[in-house]
């Protein structure tokens, strides 16, 4: 499977959730599949996604909140695990798509090739640890724990464009939509 | 006169601050404990500051208004997620460092960092202060999160160790 067709995937499911998503190509083919006002799309600062996503569950305890992240950005931010999991925000669904590799700077492979991460998200503490295609997503969602669900995925890109929106028009839209 | 760690307390509770991410330093202590205290500020330790920065920025897309208490050390740490996220993205932020390395530092290890920490600023063309009293840093914290706002910058703080 395609990392694209697990963004659709997850997108099928997505109703009025607020939605964080990495840098570079997911957040590229989440615009290309499905823009809306309530996706935050990340153009800098590689390995926030999962940080940004537990800031506004806790601002906002009362919406739904869906991280799409990726593994190798999980690498260069493992301290987020622990932080999220000792705060435990319920509304919070993080989910990190593992192809096993940096993709949007050519495929070159990340150690998540060699490691489980639904193990090392139990092995912190996280009762919701599952591989995506145990769940359903929207139980998930509306459990009352915080949940970090792994969706692997082939390594590679589809030809979706770069995003043509501003940062600043980005934010304001997803606040926006939110009030 | 105030209390230093009190005038920081106030300073963020005037300036309506509600949301504080932190990393410890020994100088911070008082006011992180006072920050465990106040049922109106969600206070969240961190990891690492530049993992406190994304938090920040989430939680001023949910409506809090947000600051970053650390080391200057942590200023390093975070340098990228300031440029590409918080910048890029016009977030305001306010950020009180506690300015190691400066006068009276008798850790060998905080100088080079401490000596560096403005310039850093400068150079990434963010404004910050260094307020002697506290008095002066009641007021410039009190000020710094509408200055953050209208700029769609990070506003600093520098606590230098003659401050407390």
């Amino acid at each position: 499977m395609t990392r694209r067709d697990a963004i659709l995937e997850i997108m099928n499911q997505i109703d009025d959730e607020l939605i964080i998503c990495n840098i570079g190509f997911p957040s590229r083919e989440l615009y290309d599949l499905e823009d809306r006002d309530k996706n935050f799309y990340m153009i800098g600062s590689m390995g926030l996604a999962s940080s940004i996503g537990f800031g506004l569950a806790l601002a906002k305890p009362d919406k739904d909140i869906v991280v799409i992240d990726g593994d190798g950005s999980l690498l260069m931010n493992m301290g987020s695990l622990v932080t999220i999991f000792a705060n435990n925000p319920k509304n919070l669904t993080w989910i990190v798509i593992d192809n096993g590799a940096y993709g949007s700077t050519g495929n070159q492979d990340t150690y998540a090739k060699v490691i489980d991460l639904v193990d090392i998200a139990k092995s912190v503490g996280f009762k919701n640890s599952y591989n995506f295609n145990e769940i359903d997503l929207k139980e998930i969602i509306n459990s009352d724990d915080v949940s970090f669900i792994v969706y692997e995925t082939d390594a590679g890109n589809s030809s979706a464009p770069i995003i043509d929106l501003d940062p600043v028009t980005i934010k304001k839209r997803f606040m926006k939509s939110i009030e | 006169m105030m209390d230093s760690s009190e005038a920081i307390y106030n300073g963020l509770k005037d300036a309506g601050i509600d949301f504080i991410v932190s990393v410890p330093c020994v100088n911070l202590s008082k006011i992180l404990d006072m920050l465990n205290e106040d049922d109106e500020i969600t206070h969240i330790p961190v990891t690492r500051e530049e993992e406190g920065i994304g938090i920040c920025a989430g939680a001023y897309l949910g409506g809090k208004k947000t600051a970053i208490l650390m080391q200057n050390s942590g200023l390093g740490n975070s340098i990228n997620a300031l440029k590409s996220l918080t910048e890029l993205y016009n977030f305001p932020l306010l950020m009180i460092m506690s300015h190691r390395g400066t006068d009276g530092e008798n850790i060998v290890g905080q100088v080079p960092m401490g000596q560096s920490t403005p310039r850093l600023l400068e150079a990434m063309n963010f404004k910050f202060f260094k307020p002697d009293t506290p008095e002066a840093a009641y007021e410039d914290i009190k000020l710094s999160w509408n200055l953050s706002e209208e700029e769609g910058l990070p506003v600093s703080i520098l606590l230098e160790i003659k401050y407390w």
